[in-house]
């Protein structure tokens, strides 16, 4: 899928008057006598790929809400493309995508249909720069469904089916989009090439705020990565930096003369090259692995759950570096 | 234009999509015969028997009274049954994430359940003629009223089946409404003339639609002399429209706001709720 081509200038916008597209500062949120959000702050810049994570209940499909406009938060300063969303009108909200996670709606209509429709309600939202919406046949397409366009949507597998609410994202050629879950359900092929077209509409300066559950996914498409734990961000990095920053230390596995050897050292590079100094030649199939994105969060996310003020001292101190 | 009305006008075309599909459903359509062939049955069965006093049978006084009552069950049933079933499956929440989408979505069921009344008015009577003598043979002035009673119906119908279908939690709750809904029926002058039931049955039979829409298709499709049949032995068009005008004004009245409270507070979560409780009631 060759996403660069058939994504002639979208998501580019009016000319920012800031880099930052999403701004949370302090958000709480207090949903039937509980804490869900204790203040989360974080920011998004224009064509940044932003991926959120975080254990089931930790209130991630709820910041999103409350950055559509969804959902009224109880404290704290939010700022969505200059907006703040609980007063968002609907020129703005023409500016934004949001792939949710359906189920069963729309079943009798038919897949070019539904897109055709849906995105007829961005044209008055047309500018020279950002022609809305999507034509429907470049769209289909850029997410893999020509060959169902003739479909009825209540006829289409889970995988064709998430293609679709994905379509319907980004019909309107959004500046910021919302993505909950959109790999759920998705074979590897069909990841991968989701994969792509999400990189492919950040090339496009369209900003992408996606959860998942996938941390091989977030690895591969986010510029950054917020785990989002406890009602707060404990951390907030590139998933290099994350890494390095839960583990000082890295494995390097060698063989010597066919033998197979293992060491962990908080220096590896003054340690391999000690070990070529020693043995030259003798060594061969040489590794050296940081900790993995999923070290990573499992170690920060147990030592979160591991207890209160523990847990919230290491989020403090995550936090304190991620800065 | 403005969004607004380009909006409207989107919606108007999604109404007109969403009856196609319906008519090309195999399971829509099912439905819409088998409701022309329950209301068929007893007609059929008391298709000569005479009316006292009315100058015509048992059913021809029964054919237009349920038209009127097809016209009242859809505008409120269907209306409620649609909205229910679209808060559960995610369509409205879509209808949100677009701009202006809530609009178009409304004037799309408007259309739609508008579409569909016609139809299923239509279905009844057109085979109902052919079983009953001396309906719609009057012509000219009488039809006119048609012209007047049915959208009115629609406007009295529809707001309140919006109202019902924002209130219910689930569009299963509408099956539980059918009870009562079946009760007001039979104290609506639908099946058998009200002056037959005892008067108190009579004055909260005359509070809801369903009685002034089947006197309206009467006064329009029965023969003058059957006016005996009915109270005061008076088609009573001015209080048809005054009664059926009041339900529309409250309707609309209570609708936006109801449907406005209903839609706020549809999100991502209150649906992925929804699911996993549906859900348990599959698995």
């Amino acid at each position: 899928m060759t996403t660069a081509d058939v994504l002639p200038g979208a998501g580019s916008g009016p000319p920012p008057d800031g880099d930052t597209v999403i701004d949370v500062r302090d958000l709480r949120m207090r949903y039937r006598g509980q804490d869900v959000l204790k203040g989360v702050d974080f920011t998004a810049r224009r064509g940044e790929v932003v991926v959120l994570l975080g254990p089931n209940g930790a209130g991630k499909t709820t910041t999103i809400e409350i950055l559509e406009g969804f959902r009224v938060r109880s404290a704290g300063d939010v700022t969505v493309l200059d907006t703040d969303p609980a007063r968002g009108n609907e020129r703005w909200r023409a500016r934004l995508g949001i792939v949710l996670q359906s189920w069963r709606d729309h079943g009798k209509w038919r897949v070019r249909e539904l897109l055709a429709h849906l995105g007829s309600y961005y044209a008055p939202y047309s500018t020279p720069l950002v022609r809305r919406p999507w034509d429907v046949d470049e769209l289909l397409a850029a997410v893999g469904l020509t060959g169902h366009a003739d479909k009825r949507v209540g006829t289409l597998s889970g995988g064709q089916r998430r293609r679709l609410d994905v379509a319907v994202g980004i019909v309107g050629r959004p500046e910021l989009l919302f993505l909950d879950e959109p790999t759920a359900g998705l074979d590897p092929e069909a990841r991968s090439e989701f994969h792509s077209l999400v990189r492919g509409l950040a090339d496009e300066n369209t900003t992408v705020l996606l959860t998942t559950h996938d941390l091989a996914e977030a690895e591969r498409l986010a510029d950054r990565i917020l785990i989002l734990a406890g009602g707060r961000i404990v951390a907030d990095g590139s998933a290099r930096e994350l890494s390095r920053r839960a583990s000082a230390e890295a494995t390097v596995r060698w063989t010597r003369d066919g033998r197979p050897f293992e060491e962990t050292t908080a220096e590896p590079t003054r340690f391999v090259r000690r070990l070529f100094e020693e043995h030259g030649e003798a060594i061969g199939g040489l590794e050296v692995r940081r900790a993995s994105l999923e070290d990573t969060y499992l170690t920060m996310v147990r030592e979160l759950e591991a207890g209160g003020a523990v847990g919230e001292r290491a989020a403090h101190s995550f936090r304190g570096e991620a800065r | 234009m403005s969004p607004v009305w380009y909006a409207a006008r989107t919606g108007v075309r999604r109404g007109l999509t969403e009856l196609r599909q319906t008519f090309t459903t195999g399971q829509d359509v099912f439905g819409y015969v088998l409701w022309t062939v329950l209301l068929m049955v007893p007609l059929f069965l008391v298709r000569d028997d005479p009316l006292k006093g009315a100058g015509i049978s048992a059913g021809a006084f029964m054919l237009p009274s349920m038209v009127g009552m097809t016209l009242a069950f859809t505008g409120m049933m269907t209306t409620a049954q649609l909205l229910a079933t679209e808060r559960e499956d995610g369509t409205l929440l879509r209808a949100k994430a677009v701009p202006h989408g809530m609009v178009g979505h409304l004037v799309g069921k408007i259309v739609m359940v508008s579409g569909t009344a016609l139809v299923s008015m239509a279905l009844p009577f057109a085979v109902g003629v052919f079983l009953v003598d001396g309906v719609a043979r009057q012509g000219g002035g009488a039809l006119l009223t048609l012209v007047w009673v049915v959208p009115l119906g629609l406007l009295a119908t529809l707001p309140i089946g919006a109202v019902i279908g924002s209130l219910v939690d689930s569009p299963r709750t509408i099956g539980l409404l059918m009870l009562p809904v079946m009760g007001l029926v039979v104290i609506s002058g639908i099946y058998f003339p009200l002056s037959k039931l005892p008067e108190w049955l009579q004055t909260i039979g005359q509070v809801f639609p369903v009685y002034w829409l089947g006197l309206g298709l009467r006064a329009a499709l029965l023969p003058g002399e059957a006016v005996a049949a009915e109270v005061g032995a008076s088609w009573r068009h001015l209080e048809t429209a005054g009664v059926l005008g009041a339900w529309a004004v409250a309707g609309l009245l209570l609708a936006p706001s109801v449907l406005r409270r209903m839609a706020r507070r549809e999100s991502g979560a209150t649906m992925a709720e929804r699911r996993r409780k549906a859900m348990q009631r599959v698995g």
